[in-house]
């Protein structure tokens, strides 16, 4: 469903993305895992059509992001690192305007608001700014936000970075459930949970790809834990570059 | 289209839910108002509203710069625009969305000074095509401003330098086809080229309207006025949504 082919994309003499490739089908989550700066945030950027590659070329549910990017941005939910909302507004105005924006209508959009408000947990956030929110709350707005039309791919740059232990239990769970019907691109820095969550883990650094495996296939051929496996590896690559 | 409409609808509403429309509105009504009595309106023993029509591209160079601002700049610093374009929405859409919504602002302003209508209507027989001729001027005049203020609100993130940016391109337009300007310009510039300045500014093309005369010319420089600087603005935005 997602099939990336040598992305590199710069900004001035840093080079953020650099030539990476990879696919990921339904049913998968993939963990992208890196040190900051690693290009995690670029590359999704990128595959949400906010970025253009300064080189490569990627796909989304068939649609090219270059040639088509408004087809990409319709079969896919993003939620983006800072979780950009329009902070005037409520809860319940912010998904509307989305629900526009995205064509559900009617009793569709009653339905949607109905499945996706208790899903995420918003109900009692619903008539209140999206300004005097929490971290947590915004967080779990976007992630309602990104979930509204039901896509076949979600990219979610740090689902649960500022939740709550709870919330960070539940969006987990959420994100297991709709592993089996959808293909899931999560970047994160917590490593249990990409052994909680993630079928697949990539491990980049400096823009390239070090690592491409599964996390139980990681801690077995290093014999250590996830933690550990990330130290070596992205230290290794440090001290190579230096 | 759709895209479209949801962000121009979203946009129009946010100018109601923050104080910025209604600060606007008493602040532009106020001065309007002030500025046309100010000017000799009862003196001048004609009911008219050239006075009325005359202060305006004064007030508009601060006040349509200040609506404007915050389009994209805003944008921009909260990092909304990184949600805006990951949804299924151009920028073409976001760009007009928002302009229109704008402009509609505008026109809601303009069509408030209403009461100004109703005074000279009530104090003598004013020739009505010329007061909407007017506010047709007006309203293009509006709509030229407010596509220079976008396109400055698309450059920075910073509001204030977009605000004064604006204000001076707009000022710029404004001032060079004023009178003292020209005669100043003719005494080092050949004819040709003030004349040139005077049809490139807005002060001439505002008061052929104004006096009635509806000509192709004057349209078609507001209309490419606007044009421009809205295309200006959806490549400066594409080339910096990111930075």
């Amino acid at each position: 469903m997602i099939e990336v082919k040598e992305l590199r994309r710069s900004f001035g003499p840093v080079v953020a993305v650099d030539g990476i490739s990879f696919n990921v089908e339904e049913g998968e989550v993939l963990g992208l895992l890196g040190p900051n700066g690693a290009g995690k945030t670029t590359a999704m950027r990128i595959l949400a059509c906010f970025l253009t590659p300064d080189s490569g070329t990627a796909t989304i549910c068939g649609h090219d992001i270059l040639k088509n990017p408004i087809d990409v941005r319709r079969s896919l939910g993003y939620l983006a690192e800072n979780v950009p909302a329009y902070n005037e507004m409520t809860v319940g105005g912010f998904l509307n305007f989305i629900c526009d924006v995205r064509e559900i209508r009617g009793r569709n959009r009653k339905e949607t608001l109905d499945r996706i408000v208790p899903m995420c947990s918003i109900d009692s956030v619903y008539h209140q700014t999206i300004e005097t929110l929490s971290k947590g709350y915004k967080r779990r707005v976007g992630l309602a936000q990104a979930l509204m039309h039901d896509p076949d791919v979600l990219i979610l740059d740090e689902p649960t970075d500022g939740l709550d232990p709870n919330q960070k239990h539940e969006v987990r769970k959420l994100i297991q459930k709709m592993a089996k019907s959808k293909c899931i691109v999560i970047s994160t820095h917590i490593l249990e949970e990409v052994e909680a969550v993630c079928s697949r883990t990539i491990i980049i650094a400096k823009g390239r790809i070090l690592v491409d495996s599964t996390p139980n296939d990681l801690k077995e051929k290093y014999k250590c834990s996830l933690d550990s496996v990330f130290r070596k590896i992205t230290r290794t690559e440090s001290a190579s570059v230096a | 289209m759709n895209s479209f409409k949801a962000v121009f609808k979203r946009e129009l509403k946010s100018y109601f839910t923050t104080p910025l429309a209604y600060v606007f509105l008493v602040i532009f009504l106020f001065f309007s108002g002030y500025l046309t009595f100010k000017q000799g309106f009862y003196e001048m023993r004609q009911a008219d509203m050239s006075a009325f029509f005359q202060n305006l591209p004064l007030l508009f160079v601060f006040m349509v710069p200040s609506t404007a601002m915050r389009m994209w700049a805003e944008e921009r610093k909260v990092g909304s625009i990184e949600l805006l374009f990951t949804l299924p929405i151009t920028i073409t859409q976001a760009v007009l969305g928002k302009f229109l919504a704008a402009w509609l602002f505008l026109a809601i302003a303009l069509a408030l000074t209403f009461p100004m209508v109703i005074t000279v209507v009530y104090l003598g027989d004013p020739d009505v095509g010329l007061i909407i001729t007017g506010y047709l001027g007006s309203l293009l005049m509006a709509g030229g401003f407010l596509a220079i203020g976008c396109f400055f609100s698309a450059v920075s993130k910073n509001q204030v330098i977009s605000f004064v940016l604006s204000v001076v391109a707009c000022a710029i337009l404004v001032f060079a086809g004023m009178p003292t300007t020209l005669n100043y310009f003719s005494t080092f510039l050949p004819a040709g080229l003030v004349s040139a300045i005077e049809t490139m500014s807005f002060q001439k093309h505002f008061e052929s309207i104004q006096k009635g005369v509806l000509k192709f010319g004057d349209l078609s420089y507001f209309v490419l006025l606007i044009v421009g600087w809205i295309a200006a603005s959806s490549i400066i935005l594409d080339e910096r949504k990111a930075k």
